[in-house]
């Protein structure tokens, strides 16, 4: 019996990419502790808002990261716990047709000479 | 018996493949003949009921799975497609205790395919959810509904990332 827990190759690539950079690793880390506008995170960095909103962008695909609208602005989450919780639901439920196949396995043999 | 487990967490889908040393139409009807499905679509401390089947397009199955307290919790099927014997699409949501689809609730979107093969049959199942988050949320309903046991060992996968 083969079950594959990891996350694929491309994901841990898609990842690693995005969290090989330092001002990324920092964006996650602010927005950890709280919602914060790029514009807010811009003050933080010396470079431009558009180059900010870039690495939020490489964030928010790999899905560390999500925007919210608040109003007018524009605020960056940290999504690390969604990620987290989905990561764990995926494994539940490998675990639930884990335990489906092998019951479907025993109900076969129960049946099998019918 | 095989069985591979393929988790894309990406685009919040599973998928199972699993073969079995029997003719591909025994494993149809173990989802075509809801005394069958009952018997193995919950957990042995969460047993299921089928009250409904109607594995054709358009049609519905309905169940409720009973907690060891002895609480029932709904869930329903909405079938989409079926090829007799080699593929049906179905969308399991949960239900009220009428039956009627909750909103709000994530919904999982199923294909299953049958096949023979050389030994016997092979079956896969494809779920996928509308987002991370709906796929997030499932763990939520899932330890309310007690349908994941002994996933002790789920931790040390967490772990490693």
């Amino acid at each position: 019996m083969v079950v594959s827990t990891r996350l694929s190759d491309t994901e841990v690539d898609r990842l690693f990419h995005a969290l090989a950079d330092a001002t990324r690793r920092d964006i996650v880390r602010r927005t950890v502790q709280g919602e914060l506008s790029i514009s807010r995170l811009a003050e933080a960095y010396p470079m431009s808002f558009a180059a900010v909103q870039k690495h939020v962008a490489t964030l928010e695909r790999v899905g560390l990261v999500t925007k919210v609208r608040h109003g007018r602005e524009l605020l960056v989450r940290s999504e690390r716990d969604t990620v987290e919780r989905a990561r764990r639901a995926i494994d539940e439920l490998a675990a639930l047709w884990e335990s489906r196949v092998q019951r479907m396995t025993d109900l076969l043999d129960e049946n099998s000479g019918d | 018996m095989d069985l591979t487990i393929d988790k894309d967490l990406d685009n919040a889908t599973l998928t199972v493949t699993a073969t079995f040393e029997h003719p591909v139409e025994k494993v149809w009807d173990l989802y075509a003949d809801p005394r069958k499905l009952e018997r193995w679509w919950g957990p042995p401390t969460y047993p299921a009921t089928v009250v409904e089947h109607d594995l054709r397009p358009g049609g519905v199955v309905r169940y409720y799975m009973t907690s060891p307290e002895g609480q029932q919790h709904h869930g329903r099927w909405d079938v989409d497609a079926v090829d007799e014997g080699t593929r049906f699409e179905a969308r399991d949501a949960f239900a009220d205790a009428d039956g009627n689809p909750v909103d709000g609730m994530p919904v999982t979107a199923m294909v299953y395919t049958f096949e023979s093969t050389d030994t016997g049959s092979r079956m896969t199942s494809v779920s996928r959810y509308a987002s991370t988050e709906a796929l997030a949320q499932v763990l939520e309903m899932g330890m309310e509904e007690g349908l994941t046991g002994a996933m002790g060992q789920m931790e040390s996968v967490l772990a490693e990332g």
